[in-house]
């Protein structure tokens, strides 16, 4: 058996040229295929962290009716006893209470609907990034009177600037129309227009004023020290506040949940089509192969070498030509997706399509170890089936034929 | 005593179309342990066939092949290569041997199909290359040796596995006269020594003129026996 085994990683190396370039193609494939795979998961795995540590969060606590129907009314139940169910969970890093009232923007340009999302700034910054995002201005810092800060899209559809006066228009909590003017202290630009046109933030003591919340919320974006730990924070909370409805990013956004899973089934469709192609390479040369050494093989039948030998031969060479490929694909592959991680790809030339979808324009691809251990099964499986074929036609060779002189 | 016989041994190729071959047409045949003989005769008259059936790698439209006690034209296909593998030495025109091993692992790799233990192989294979003469080579592959010492290293490969005899086709056709010489020395040498029983064909002259015994064949026929 062992002399099998060294006979045929010796026959590998026979015809090199013709051994180097399956291998090459396998180790480009493995390392198309992986990259691509890296860029798709990256992708997606931005498009989440973007989303939670902007939008998101990691759990959002609303009044059931409140999502139903945003309304000024729906706001948070018992919000004594749901702030210290939060402070008192071990698993909550950092909370944002929010004041969120549907209203009118206007200035001389246009009137738009908006929603002003009353917040403490010093709380909001710890679950939300968006003040690191100001285009322009500043984020709650120097303007004493009903400062807000605006997204880009918005400023740009008011035709508004830093300083300059909007006038928001909300029912009050007495159904009251009322009209307030804010200046616009800064300006922010997330990754999504969608979400930028539409979110004014302004202090929650201002809103709180104007429309007689009388310290009530509608909204609590909670932050807990890792994603692994939502699900489980998640349940407590809903457990221990059940008036209100406590959700998880994947609950609020299951779409980007669903994409995750469906990319990295996508992904083994997309790695199965290559392994597929490859396959045939490896037969096609095998066969080859095969058909040039007929006499040897003959040879081999004729002195003694029986069938099951003979087949393990076949496919001893036939995984090994097609293996060796593996480490040295997977190492290319990890150490080029792991530059990428830390530099990044730069897409901004096709950054325009890409900010609609929640994305920014440096793309950092991702990998989790465990892709790079299931495409190797495969690809390692794929082998010894493509061994088969050829193993199977050396089986079918007949001696005399083989051995008769040329 | 006689280790092969052969009776009406028929070999008809393309048999129910008009271009019928007879590439053997009744040969029987009779060969004692110890012979040294050479089967002759035009290109085309069925030595190779003949060679073939006797060794198993080939069976006859009709008629029989008995090796010792043991009818081989009974065999399955895989009953046929074990009984190659533990009687039979093969010696060919060419393509004798594993380019990928060294002379000595060629000779060793039979013996190992064979399941001997490993410092017996190493042994024996280092004394049969020592007998073709080749005790300089043995760390050679194929492909840096001589025609002539390939065919050697293959006598060598084919006594290794101690079979009952030598079947060798045209063992000497792709090489020069002096090779050629040194290699029948060789074989005749252990034919005288050890008694091995060789059977081979051949179109040479000086290759005839060393035989003991020839057979000569025509249209797949023996039509003489000296
Ligand atoms: N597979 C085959 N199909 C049809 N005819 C065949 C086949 N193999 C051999 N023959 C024919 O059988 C006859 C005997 O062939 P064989 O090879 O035994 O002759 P040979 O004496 O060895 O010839 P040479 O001296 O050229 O090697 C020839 O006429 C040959 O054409
Ligand atoms: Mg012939």
């Amino acid at each position: 058996m062992l002399q099998i085994i060294k006979i045929a990683w010796r026959n590998v190396w026979r015809n090199k040229l013709r051994s180097f370039v399956v291998i090459l193609s396998i180790v480009l494939g493995i390392w198309a295929g992986l990259f691509i795979m890296s860029l798709t998961l990256g992708l997606n795995e931005q498009r989440m962290n973007g989303a939670i540590n902007t939008y998101l969060s990691h759990i959002q606590i609303h009044n059931p009716k409140y999502l139903n129907d945003p309304d000024i009314h729906s706001f948070i139940l018992h919000r004594d006893e749901t702030l210290s169910a939060l402070q008192q969970n071990e698993n909550v890093k950092a909370f944002s209470t929010r004041a969120n009232v549907i209203s009118m923007v206007s200035s001389s340009k246009g009137a738009f609907g908006v929603r002003i999302v009353g917040i403490d700034p010093e709380q909001e910054k710890k679950v939300s990034n968006i003040y690191t995002m100001m285009k322009s201005g500043e984020y709650f810092t120097k303007f004493k009177r009903n400062p807000a800060v605006i997204g880009q899209k918005l400023a740009d559809k008011l035709g508004v600037k830093v300083r300059s006066k909007i006038i928001l228009s909300f029912q009050d909590m007495d159904k009251e129309i009322i009209s307030a003017a804010f200046r616009v202290e800064g300006i922010y630009k997330t990754s999504s227009s969608r979400y930028d046109e539409f979110n004014i933030f302004v202090k929650r003591q201002d809103i709180d004023r104007l429309a007689k919340l009388q310290g009530n919320i509608h909204e609590i974006a909670v932050i807990c020290p890792s994603i692994n730990q939502v699900a489980q924070t998640t349940a407590i909370l809903q457990q221990a506040i059940p008036d209100s409805q406590v959700r998880s990013w994947s609950d609020v956004a299951p779409e980007l949940g669903y994409a995750q899973k469906m990319m990295s089934s996508a992904i083994y469709i997309f790695m199965g089509i290559i392994l597929f192609a490859l396959a045939f390479g490896i037969i096609n040369t095998m066969l080859m192969a095969i058909l040039e050494r007929r006499r040897e093989l003959g040879m081999l039948m004729s002195v003694g070498m029986n069938k099951v030998k003979l087949f393990l031969m076949i496919v001893f060479e036939t995984i090994f030509l097609s293996t060796i490929a593996v480490p040295v694909g997977m190492l290319l592959s990890y150490l080029f997706i792991q530059y990428f991680a830390h530099k990044g790809i730069d897409l901004s030339a096709a950054a325009k399509g890409l900010e609609s979808l929640g994305i920014g324009a440096i793309i950092y691809p991702y990998l989790p170890t465990h892709f790079y251990f299931t495409i190797t099964l495969m690809t390692v499986l794929v082998a010894f089936i493509s061994s088969l074929i050829p193993a199977k036609k050396a089986l079918s060779l007949n001696p005399a034929e083989a051995v008769r002189s040329i | 005593m006689s280790i092969i016989t052969t009776k009406d041994l028929f070999k008809i190729y393309n048999a129910d179309s008009e271009i019928e071959v007879r590439a053997l047409n009744g040969v029987n045949l009779d060969i004692q342990e110890g012979e040294f003989t050479a089967i002759v005769g035009p290109s085309g008259s069925g030595k190779t066939t003949l060679l073939n059936i006797i060794g198993g790698l080939d069976q006859p439209t009709s008629g029989s092949v008995i090796i010792n006690d043991t009818e081989v034209t009974k065999l399955s296909s895989n009953q046929l290569i074990d009984f190659r593998l533990h009687n039979i030495g093969f010696v060919f025109q060419a393509y004798n041997l594993i380019p990928v091993l060294t002379a000595l692992e060629n000779v060793e790799f039979i013996m190992m199909m064979q399941g001997q233990a490993k410092d017996l192989r190493q042994k024996r294979a280092i004394e049969l290359l020592k007998a073709v003469g080749l005790e300089k080579e043995i760390n050679k592959r194929p492909n840096k040796m001589s025609g002539g010492q390939q065919q050697r290293v293959a006598v060598a490969r084919a006594l290794a596995s101690k079979p009952r005899f030598v079947l060798a086709d045209e063992p000497t056709a792709n090489l020069d006269s002096k090779s050629t010489a040194q290699l029948l020395d060789i074989m005749a040498a252990l034919n005288q020594k050890e008694g091995t029983t060789f059977i081979f064909s051949t179109h040479d002259q000086r290759v005839i003129d060393r035989a003991k015994r020839v057979i000569t064949l025509d249209d797949g026929k023996i039509i003489s026996d000296v």
